[in-house]
């Protein structure tokens, strides 16, 4: 009987242990291991920093040459002072890993397509396994080899990279499990040596967010229901009120690469019918940014200001870390990607630099026809040609590996085939050509801006530069201020890539578009240069340009410039956070003419008056932003949604400046008329029915409380797994779309940033966010208020003999040579 | 008096093998305890239970008051409940309870089960000492 007593107990003993050592699945994803997540020598408490922590420490590391010392300050920035470049990077490296370990190795997770090792297939309503087989066949691996290959074929890359892996590796290897970031006990899994692939990896998830913007398949399906003249209205490739980056009426050289166009384009490429369904994942359109420089003819200190706020999703931990890394060959100030070394966007001594995407198309698709179902040989040249294969292996929790084949061609790897079919046409086998997959070394450009001294040394840094291509903004305490949209692009002709194109050789891309061709302004007479992600040039660019560019920040930013006089970094700051709707002042005023109020009742009256006294700021109070928002809305559809009705097939949805310039200029747009009906709508009809739909919407946001914008637009920083808990959300911010403020719900300005270029360097910036990635710490979410409240830091840019004295130094690391 | 010692022994036992050894360390100790001290199986297990929620639930405590409750209020929204530090202390406290007091129990009963199959010498040797 005793015997049985305890074997029984002793069994549910060891039973409970094991329940309490596994993930449990609740409501569709998995619990924690509650025994080790709860113990407190062991879980999530060991996360739960002191609100006192001392961040003091004296480090041995084997890896090191010299010796460094890091002085964190009250904002938890680490300021590097090492002997040599190496022991910075490799610093760099350790430092990152010790602050922001779980996302950098998350990152590069989802960019090499392996986030079903840890996340199992599917998760909740996310499917982690058609995610990574997507970033798979997008050939996100291949690309990564390739410029991993480029990059340490130079030898100061490879230094730097090598250094900056030995670094995040010297720290993990102290780690013990009880210290290992919160998101690793959550999801039971550990972190894994980090490699140069890993930061390659990382840095081809950039370029897929800022250069994997298409619509090929969309506007291949619109094709089947619209002419080549009504593409060319609904998707114009100018704008009328277009303010580009290099202003009109540039006189641009002649081609210097003359691209031919293909034979068969009527039959094969225009008016061909064919369908087809877009890829799963897309980055969002609205990744940008604002940069501008200003001259010191504008400022009151009679030296540039440079100013720079990057919009991205919003996450936290924040994709950006700020840091100070000082050598004796250089002293640079910025924000970092955890994960790759190197300050990205920043100033040093003598220049700062910024960046904002530059929005071209350099994703492409080829129709690929085969010999037969093995893929072993496709029509290339006129000729059976052999292909090679690549294989993709995806291990996925709990289950079996996959693995993904993929043929490569010529035109590129062959993304989707009957085994990956595209859903609306499985037939057929599309090869995906892109820019990122060519082998590119952008670590180069940003370490040799990290020292740039004056535009020599700019051009030369930019020089190499590939992809995302970026509009790349300097200037320097010598008074120059220079941008130049720089990037590799293929040189294509009209229309080139704007659909899926046919495997033939005459649809190849060409050749780049020579660099000193690519759109560049040094010390303008008008004393500032811009970017805002318009178009860089106008229609008289010897080049096709392809991709989609927001028109209205460039706008307002250009006029804005225009205007002032005497700048301080001050007005800047203002500038940067302003919330004003330069769409709306161009909108408004014909959405009231056209609106017959006699039509309206006096409840939906209120509404119109609301946005007819409105000031045009998106202010978090201000309700008429919110009723021009969804009137505007509901006006497109009204407008659109007739025509784009008449297929199931995904379409895009035309740019809002398409629709506002066709009703600013022609009262009988071919569009508003509403093919349900057989009688010709008239604008004023097609406002009406708008603003019919948008009533019940305002109405019901009223009734809640959240006609004000800053309620209605509802922005958040969310945690990378999504988790509400982890995430600050319901932040009060205006801005919104179309506004130098682009905070959206969870995407906007991910780092602002303005360097007065006076003799001591004089910075601002913020980010939201914070410089810990640990949930458990109160520098996690330090910035986001701030930011929201549309405030900055001032930043401190020390010399190391400083350092020691300077009030704000907290904290000193010191790193010898174990 | 031997309650208090096993009490005692089996928080210390669980906090040092902590230290060193993964979470369930904690069950070890509480059956070592328990089949060294001898306890009626129920008194152990309410000692084991005792044990290890004040060792949990104080150490979680601790942290939480130096951390400011920045990290448990998180979890305690991720988990879910409700976003509260003390109920994410009490489940804390309660795991390693329960923990404790099975393991404890069993580790009565493993000494009760040796009892019955060792000499009266055993006895005379444990009564001495």
């Amino acid at each position: 009987m005793r015997i049985f007593l305890f074997f029984i107990l002793t069994s549910f003993t060891i039973a409970l242990i094991i329940i309490l050592s596994i993930q449990l699945p609740i409501g569709g994803s998995n619990s924690p291991a509650f025994g080790s997540f709860l113990s407190p020598q062991h879980g999530c408490w060991q996360n739960a920093e002191p609100a006192d922590v001392n961040f003091n420490a004296d480090i041995k590391l084997n890896g090191l040459v010299g010796s460094a010392e890091v002085y964190f300050d009250d904002r938890l920035v680490p300021h590097i002072y090492a002997d040599n470049d190496r022991d910075a990077f490799y610093l760099q490296g350790y430092l990152h890993a010790k602050f922001r370990l779980w996302q950098m190795e998350f990152q590069t997770y989802a960019a090499g397509g392996r986030l079903s090792e840890i996340m199992g297939a599917q998760s909740g309503t996310s499917d982690f396994l058609a995610i990574d087989k997507f970033f798979r066949r997008l050939g996100m691996v291949y690309g990564a080899e390739q410029s991993l290959k480029a990059s340490e074929a130079n030898a100061d890359t490879k230094m730097e990279m090598d250094a900056y892996t030995a670094g995040v590796n010297a720290y993990i290897e102290t780690l013990q499990p009880h210290e290992y970031p919160l998101e690793y006990k959550l999801l039971n899994y550990k972190p894994e040596p980090w490699t140069n692939m890993k930061t390659a990896l990382f840095l081809k998830y950039m370029s897929y967010d800022l250069a994997g913007s298409e619509w090929d398949f969309e506007m291949t399906n619109a094709k089947r229901i619209f002419s080549a003249a009504d593409l060319e209205l609904i998707y114009p490739s100018t704008q009328d009120s277009l303010d580009p980056i290099v202003p009109k009426g540039t006189i641009f050289d002649k081609a210097g690469l003359v691209v031919r166009k293909p034979a068969t384009i009527d039959s094969l490429y225009y008016n061909l019918h064919d369908g087809a369904q877009p890829p799963i994942s897309k980055p969002d359109k609205d990744n940008g940014s604002n940069n501008w420089a200003v001259a010191g003819s504008k400022t009151r200190s009679g030296r540039p200001i440079l100013c720079n706020d990057p919009h991205l999703g919003l996450n936290l931990p924040s994709l950006w870390y700020e840091m100070q890394i000082t050598t004796p060959t250089y002293n640079s100030y910025g924000a970092t990607f955890p994960g790759a070394p190197a300050i990205i966007i920043g100033f040093n001594d003598s220049s700062a630099w910024g960046f904002t995407n530059a929005m071209r198309d350099v994703r492409d698709y080829y129709e690929i026809k085969f010999r037969d179902g093995s893929m072993k040989e496709y029509w290339f040249n006129d000729n059976w040609v052999p292909t090679t294969f690549r294989e993709e292996r995806i291990h996925v929790k709990g289950q079996a590996d996959v693995v993904e084949k993929m043929a490569m061609t010529e035109f590129g790897p062959v993304m989707y085939d009957p085994s990956y079919p595209n859903k609306s046409n499985d037939e057929k086998y599309y090869a995906v050509r892109w820019k990122a997959h060519d082998a590119s070394n952008e670590l180069l450009t940003f370490t040799k801006l990290d020292k740039a001294k004056n535009l020599t040394d700019y051009k030369d840094a930019i020089g190499t530069y590939q992809t995302p291509g970026q509009n790349m903004l300097f200037a320097t305490k010598t008074g120059d201020i220079a941008i130049t949209q720089q990037g590799q692009f293929p040189a294509k002709w009209y229309r080139q890539g704007d659909f899926i194109m046919p495997g033939d050789t005459s649809y190849l891309w060409q050749g780049n578009i020579p660099d000193n061709e690519n759109p560049s302004m040094y010390n303008p007479a008008r004393g500032f240069v811009s970017s805002a992600n318009q178009l860089p040039v106008d229609q008289t660019y010897p080049y096709y340009l392809g991709g989609s560019y927001p028109l209205y920040r460039g706008i307002i930013i250009n006029r804005r410039l225009e205007e002032m006089n005497a700048i301080t970094p001050q007005d800047m700051q203002q500038l940067q956070t302003d919330n004003y709707n330069v769409f709306a002042e161009m909108a408004r005023p014909m959405m009231l003419k056209y609106l017959d109020e006699s039509k309206v009742t006096e409840d939906e009256l209120k509404y119109v008056r609301k946005m007819k006294s409105w000031n045009l700021r998106n202010d978090i109070n201000e309700e008429g932003a919110t009723i021009f928002k969804v009137w505007w809305d509901s006006l497109e559809i009204a407008v659109w949604k007739d025509e784009f009705s008449q297929t199931d097939l995904p379409l895009r949805w035309p740019e809002k400046s398409t629709l506002l310039e066709a009703l600013l200029k022609d009262s009988t747009f071919k569009f508003i008329d509403d093919l349900k009906t057989s009688e010709r709508e008239s604008v004023a009809e097609i406002m009406i029915k708008g603003f019919k739909l948008a009533y019940p919407a305002l109405k019901e946001a009223a009734a809640s409380n959240t006609l004000g914008w800053g309620k209605y637009k509802d922005s958040g920083v969310r945690h990378l797994l999504r988790l509400p808990a982890l995430s600050r959300l319901h932040l009060p911010i205006g801005g919104g779309e179309h506004i130098i403020n682009a905070t959206k719900q969870f995407h906007g300005p991910s780092w602002r940033m303005i360097v007065h270029l006076t003799d001591e360097i004089e910075a601002y910036g913020v980010y939201p966010g914070g410089q810990s990635g640990n949930v458990g710490s109160k520098y996690y979410d330090a910035f986001v208020d701030t930011w929201a409240q549309g405030k900055y830091y001032t930043l401190l840019f020390l010399k190391k003999e400083k350092a020691q004295s300077d009030p704000r130094i907290k904290w000193k690391m010191t790193f010898t040579k174990a | 008096m031997k309650i208090f010692s096993a009490y005692v022994l089996t928080i210390l036992l669980s906090f040092a093998g902590g230290l060193f050894f993964p979470w369930w360390i904690i069950a070890v100790a509480a059956f070592i305890v328990s089949a060294i001290i001898p306890l009626r199986p129920l008194v152990a297990y309410a000692t084991g239970f005792l044990a290890l929620s004040s060792l949990w639930g104080g150490m979680a405590l601790f942290i939480d008051v130096q951390n400011n409750h920045v990290l448990a209020s998180r979890i305690a929204a991720v988990l879910p409940l409700g976003g509260s530090p003390a109920l994410l202390i009490s489940l804390t406290a309660f795991v390693g309870a329960l923990v404790g007091g099975f393991a404890a129990l069993s580790g009565s009963l493993f000494r009760k089960m040796l009892e019955r199959k060792t000499t009266s010498n055993t006895y005379g040797n444990r009564a001495a000492s």
